[in-house]
């Protein structure tokens, strides 16, 4: 914190804190959730509503029902590929808060197939259309990768920026070329056939199962292969990782192809499987969600499925508090904004803690 | 790795068709529980001066009758019916009308609010929201619902799904209404055209000739200033969005930075009257009465009363004669009319409004009837006839001779 006036201490300046054992870790977080339901729920009285009742519509509304979960479980899918998304980035050091725009190109990509060759049989489309998620995701993520390692751009604003490209894009296609002719006016792209929309399983489209076999294979890929033990060295220190014979600029963009690319067949799993058309809706704030998540989840494939579920409650929870109780929209989006406050703030406390004028402390 | 991967995903895909076969069976038990109804007793009056359509077919309806307390309503609206003026509040009004009339309770209402119909997985977890409280039937009330109404129509037959505006349509479960707004904006037309002293009029409209509901509004709104001021032009300024708060405003103000001294609109805020307000030129609202958001400009406003086609549509699903008709109802029915004419308004316009509003009501005349001329030098339409009503509400994308696009 900079001092403005000269050699007086600020009243208050934040410390980094000693390493604290997991046990204090875990504690911390926990207080920090109280508080956050504690807060939540004064404000909820403010609402004049009963806290207690508000919280536990949010808790059975995502559960209530087999249709109740199969709509949490939809919310949780693309947070979770996209969570696993930026994680690999972020292992490298690599800060991609690009997903949103990696999801949309995955998603124009495989639309394209999805609304000009819906006649191709129903597997191989749907392979083709994977594929082309995946490519179009990994390209979009290849391209800031590779300024950066040619050029050492900054990677934070070069990713923010390509999101909006990305969008726009999408409006572009939307206006134009890919309007939907029966739509008379209206801007959207038409419905896609059943042919190229994802299959069911159980109520919600297969994407499920591929988030599944996704958080395996980053798991497994981070934790075991040479390539993620690449990625760690790499995010640790270019230099170590460059006398240990590594070539940084290959890892690099290996890495953030991969990263995009799972962003990408998740906004391919979203537009095939949730909106089963292409809008500019499709990534929805997910790619910015997820690294909150993937943070939250210290970059471990498995605490995302745990903190992914528990936003999915949250949001689904939500949504069914507005036709419960005739709360608004926006009143949910308070309640949410209180509980991340916390969850989040308390991430700051477990690394840095504040310290009074008088009572000194080291630098 | 990377083989692995793509042999997993192979796998997959193949394991979720197989599975996606087995699917069709097991969605209707899901939501048995919704289906299941008692044959309710004697209710209400039979549904009188109802739609043409029922009185044809009557009580040959495809659904069960359900008790009057055990249905469930459900509304899908695309913002937030507070927001007090606007399309929302117009159809949220004409909901609350529908349950004040069968005397329903709050907790059978259930209102989906703020569903962007841009965002199909939002619209569709909306909708499956509503089925999950055990709606009966579900009325989504914006154009951008209509591809999710259709397609969870087929997924769930047991449940009534009926979309405002659009054109699409099944039958059974799966219903279009809308109603003959024109008509009231001939008569607001009336009113614009007489108290114009610039002879320019604006019109800020959502989309452009593409749209057929939209254009036809805004013919009907130009040929009502015609038939009393031939020397004015109608101005219109397409925002492509049914509701954006700020384009709107933007294009009232261009239009009458232009001249323009009325402002009409078919969008979804009032503050295209709003801006007219502040410059003080005159406009004329949609949706609800726009007199109380801008009282110093509206003379009159082209208005909305749904609750004369929700009260029949849920009379009908509750007395079991549900048809799957589609819904087009006029100023005869009660669904569309003009708000009270202000005292802004120019002499003789009551007059000139009673004398037309006679007319439309009778069925003697309607709006579109006889050859009409574009703006193009074309002419539609053939001498004694009228437009009929597929052509109406899908087809009318030319511009009557005294408007201009801007």
């Amino acid at each position: 914190m900079p001092d403005s006036k000269k050699g007086k201490e600020p009243l208050l300046r934040t410390v980094k804190r000693e390493e604290i054992s997991n046990k204090k870790i875990a504690l911390l977080r926990i207080e920090a959730l109280l508080f956050a339901v504690l807060a939540g729920g004064i404000f909820i009285l403010a609402l004049g509503y009963n806290p207690f009742l508000i919280y536990g519509t949010i808790i059975s509304g995502a559960f209530r029902s087999s249709m109740a979960v199969q709509g949490t479980i939809k919310i949780m899918i693309p947070l979770v590929i996209a969570s696993l998304g930026v994680t690999l980035a972020f292992k490298m050091k690599f800060w991609n808060i690009g997903a949103e725009g990696q999801i949309i190109a995955g998603a124009i990509f495989a639309s394209y197939f999805a609304l000009f060759h819906s006649d191709w049989p129903h597997a191989i489309l749907l392979i083709v259309m994977f594929a082309a998620g995946i490519l179009g995701g990994g390209l979009w993520g290849l391209i800031p990768a590779y300024f950066k390692s040619r050029f050492d751009t900054n990677e934070t604003l070069f990713t923010l920026m390509l999101n909006y490209i990305a969008l726009h894009v999408i409006a572009y296609l939307r206006d134009g070329p890919w309007l939907d002719p029966g739509a008379q006016g209206f801007a959207k792209i038409a419905r896609f056939a059943k042919n190229a929309s994802l299959d069911k399983v159980f109520g919600v489209h297969a994407g499920w199962i591929i988030a599944i076999i996704l958080v395996v294979a980053v798991y497994i890929y981070i934790r075991f292969s040479k390539q993620g033990y690449e990625i760690s060295v790499v995010g640790e220190s270019h230099d170590t990782a460059r006398y240990a014979g590594m070539n940084v600029k290959k890892i690099t963009l290996r890495t953030m192809f991969l990263s995009g690319a799972v962003c990408g067949l998740g906004g391919m799993i979203q537009a095939a499987g949730s909106d089963i058309t292409l809008a500019t809706s499709v990534a929805g704030g997910v790619g910015f969600t997820a690294i909150i998540i993937a943070w939250l989840s210290q970059l471990n494939p498995i605490t995302i499925v745990v903190v992914s579920f528990l936003f999915s409650i949250l949001e689904k929870g939500s949504s069914v508090i507005q036709s419960s109780y005739g709360l608004s929209t926006d009143c949910a989006d308070v309640l949410q904004g209180i509980i991340l406050f916390f969850v989040l703030g308390c991430e700051f406390f477990i690394r840095y803690k504040f310290v009074l004028r008088s009572k000194g402390g080291d630098r | 790795m990377k083989k692995i991967i793509s042999l997993l995903l192979v796998f997959v895909l193949t394991m979720s068709m197989v599975a996606g076969c087995t699917k069709k069976e097991e969605a209707p038990a899901a939501d048995e529980e919704t289906a299941v109804e008692e044959p309710a007793e004697e209710t209400a009056e039979p549904a009188e001066e109802t739609e043409e359509a029922t009185e044809e077919t009557a009580a040959e309806g495809l659904f069960p009758p359900v008790a009057k307390e055990d249905i469930k309503v459900g509304v899908i609206h695309l913002s937030d019916p507070a927001e007090g003026s606007g399309y929302t509040y117009t159809h949220d009004q004409g909901i609350v009308g529908m349950q004040e009339a069968l005397g329903l309770d709050d907790s059978q209402i259930i209102r989906k609010n703020n569903i962007d119909d841009g965002d199909p997985t939002a619209i569709e977890t909306a909708i499956l929201e509503c089925i999950e409280e055990g709606c009966n039937i579900i009325f989504a009330t914006s154009w951008g619902y209509m591809d999710t109404c259709e397609a969870l129509a087929e997924e769930y037959p047991e449940v009534i799904f009926s979309h405002g505006t659009g054109y699409k349509s099944n039958g059974t479960n799966f219903n279009n209404y809308f109603g003959r707004i024109y008509q009231a904006r001939y008569l607001t037309g009336i009113a614009a055209g007489l108290k114009t002293q610039t002879n320019k009029i604006g019109y800020v409209a959502a989309w452009g000739t593409d749209n057929s509901e939209v254009t036809g509004g805004c013919d009907a709104f130009a040929m009502g200033v015609y038939s009393v001021n031939p020397d004015a032009k109608v101005y219109v300024k397409v925002t492509n969005s049914w509701y954006d708060p700020e384009g709107e405003k933007q294009a009232a103000e261009a239009l009458i930075a232009q001249g323009c001294d009325v402002i009409g609109q078919h969008c979804d805020t009032p503050n295209p009257q709003l801006a007219a307000e502040e410059a003080g030129v005159w406009g004329v609202g949609y949706n609800s009465d726009m007199s109380k958001d801008a009282p110093n400009a509206v003379l009159t406003s082209a208005v909305w009363d749904w609750s004369a086609y929700y009260t029949t549509a849920v009379e009908n699903v509750i007395n079991g004669t549900w048809t799957g008709e589609n819904y087009f109802g006029g100023m005869k029915e009660g669904l569309v009319g003009i708000s009270p004419l202000s005292d802004l308004c120019a002499d003789g316009t009551e007059e000139a409004i009673e004398e037309a509003k006679a007319k439309i009501v009778s069925g003697e005349w309607d709006v579109f009837t006889g050859v009409i001329e574009t703006n193009t030098g074309e002419t539609v339409g053939e001498e004694g006839k009228s437009l009929d009503d597929a052509t109406i509400t899908g087809g009318i994308n030319w511009y009557f001779k005294n408007i201009e696009e801007k």
